[in-house]
């Protein structure tokens, strides 16, 4: 019935989507690698093919070390907040919060989320100054004194500073991912349990834990994978400063393409996050479903 | 809202918890918008008072710093990205869900592998890619990889929708002798217009905080968005902290609003998707 001038009409509707995700995002994704065995500046359109130096130069590199120390760190901190403490949280808030307020409660813990990181990451530069910053100021305060930092100067705290922010900004937005898929649990489960005597706890662990496991497993992956592609928060707090102490992998790709101008060096460095990111979304869905079986 | 439902639960712990990471969240919040209002020396001098008089010049000093071009540039940039991400994304839905061959399942792998690819793996090619088209430092820059991150997104969201539409009322459609584009405005459009919302509104929220490719595309000052714009105004401002702290407060407002306008979509499409910006 359809006319042969309708059915092409129907790969002409394709074509523009087609178009953009093959030119931006597939293309780019490709080239990156052949960019990655040559060696390049910005303006000239020269490339020298250098094999695999651009990633002997990677394995060598001490910052490289470092930058993949804290994108680790940045992972396990962001999971035991962003997915446990925020799971946690959740459920409190489903709990002992009447329902009115719950909705409300959801709103305003969303609310970090909303703004842009740059906004976040400036404010939060007063906040951890080292001579009049409020955290310190807070401390002397409450007579903690001695405890007040340069946060973002010290080479021991800088990171864990950067760290405290995209938490501060991110737990709202893992939280409201946990309540919604919390509120599609059927109240009968838990008062089949509260009828067999089981108190608040054991309903957690026995039924909200398990009931919430494919929201838990999607909440890890793009917590774990945002935290190997973070990059406004150190970039706009300390710039991967004090030295490099919180370099993470995409600030120092950065710094290496559009600073010292080896865009061949980048390139490898964006395969390494591609990679990183690949398999650890791969390791974990298959940890997902041998866990489900 | 359903409450599992605990007997003789202490709700004070909780609620304490609760109210004190409610205040974590606020303080530097509320901080930053009556810091707005001071005078320099008193947003450190004075960190935990009001202003002893309010500044409200602040605003006027930071929009006409720069603030209102950036502001006027992502809104410029966040309107051309959102209708470019609806119509493309809905016409390919669209043929996603009538041809169910080989083309649409190649289609569908294309976009599910999208997804996952973070705008930071192809930072270097893009700039590369831009630069030959003679495209750098311009809104183009921005706008085009914006539509196509966030395609793949809405390309499921929309998708998902029209799966739901029964096949009799497009045959009926047809039937009556519509086209392709009259069948799509007549029977799909309607029922899109939930699931346009929360497309949008994902798409403004990202497109508005995007910071990566609009601190490495664009050098013009003219030309920034507000996340790389503010950079420079925090750079430009040195110690005017009172007029860079009214800066960021209109930057985050906007977004705010639609959020509190468009919640229901919104909480409808991050849950839907998953997707994070």
């Amino acid at each position: 019935m359809r006319s042969a001038g309708e059915r092409v009409l129907d790969y002409l509707f394709l074509l523009p989507a087609l178009i953009f995700l093959g030119v931006f995002i597939l293309y780019p994704l490709a080239a990156n690698v052949g960019f990655s065995f040559s060696e390049f500046t910005l303006g000239s359109a020269e490339k020298t093919f250098v094999g695999l130096d651009n990633y002997r130069q990677l394995v060598a590199d001490p910052i490289v070390w470092t930058a993949l120390t804290n994108n680790v760190l940045y992972a396990l901190v962001s999971v035991l907040f962003q997915v446990f403490i925020a799971h946690i949280l959740a459920a409190t808030v489903l709990v002992v919060l009447p329902s009115r307020l719950a909705v409300a409660a959801r709103s305003f813990f969303f609310l970090p989320v909303l703004l842009s990181m740059t906004v976040v990451a400036i404010l939060f530069t007063f906040i951890f100054d080292a001579s009049d910053g409020l955290l310190n100021g807070l401390l002397q305060a409450v007579g903690l004194g001695q405890l007040a930092h340069p946060w973002l100067g010290d080479t021991t705290t800088a990171i864990f500073a950067v760290i405290s922010v995209s938490q501060w900004q991110s737990i709202g937005y893992t939280m409201l991912l946990f309540i919604v898929s919390m509120q599609n649990i059927p109240t009968e489960l838990y008062e089949a349990a509260a009828l067999d005597g089981a108190k608040l706890l054991r309903q957690y662990v026995s039924i909200t834990l398990p009931q919430t496991r494919e929201m838990i497993f999607v909440v890890m992956v793009l917590t774990v994978s945002g935290a190997f592609t973070v990059f406004a928060e150190p970039y706009i707090l300390t710039g991967g400063g004090p030295g490099n102490a919180s370099q993470v992998l995409a600030t120092y790709m950065y710094r290496v393409g559009f600073f010292q101008n080896e865009m061949g060096y980048a390139s490898a460095l964006a395969t390494l996050i591609f990679v990183i990111t690949l398999v650890l979304s791969v390791a974990q869905a298959t940890l997902f479903r041998t866990g489900k079986e | 809202m359903r409450l599992p439902y605990v007997a003789g639960v202490r709700l004070l712990p909780g609620r304490l918890v609760l109210t004190a990471y409610a205040l974590i969240l606020a303080f530097p919040l509320l901080w930053m918008i009556v810091s707005s209002f001071k005078p320099t020396l008193e947003v450190y001098g004075q960190p935990w008072s009001l202003p002893s008089t309010w500044r409200f010049d602040n605003y006027s000093k930071a929009w006409e710093m720069g603030v209102s071009q950036y502001f006027v540039n992502s809104l410029f940039v966040t309107a051309i990205t959102t209708a470019a991400v609806l119509a493309v994304a809905a016409l390919a839905a669209y043929s996603l869900v009538r041809l169910r061959n080989w083309a649409a399942r190649l289609t569908m792998l294309i976009v599910m592998g999208a997804l996952v690819i973070s705008p930071q793996v192809s930072i270097v090619p893009l700039y590369d890619l831009l630069g030959r088209f003679g495209l750098l430092d311009t809104y183009t820059a921005m706008i085009l990889p914006y539509v196509a991150y966030r395609l793949p997104m809405a390309i499921l969201l929309i998708r998902a929708v029209f799966l739901e539409v029964p096949r009799e009322l497009e045959e009926a459609s047809r039937l009556d002798g519509c086209g392709s584009l009259r069948t799509f405005l007549n029977v799909y459009w309607p029922v899109s217009a939930g699931v346009l919302a929360t497309a949008a509104i994902l798409t403004i929220y990202y497109t508005w905080n995007e910071f990566l490719f609009a601190l490495i595309f664009v050098d013009s000052d003219n030309l920034r968005t507000i996340p790389a714009g503010l950079m420079a105004f925090r750079d430009a401002l040195a110690t005017d902290w009172g007029v860079l702290l009214a800066g960021l407060t209109i930057a985050a407002v906007p977004v705010v609003v639609v959020f509190l306008l468009g919640q229901r979509f919104l909480i409808a499409g991050i849950t839907a998707g998953s997707v994070k910006g």
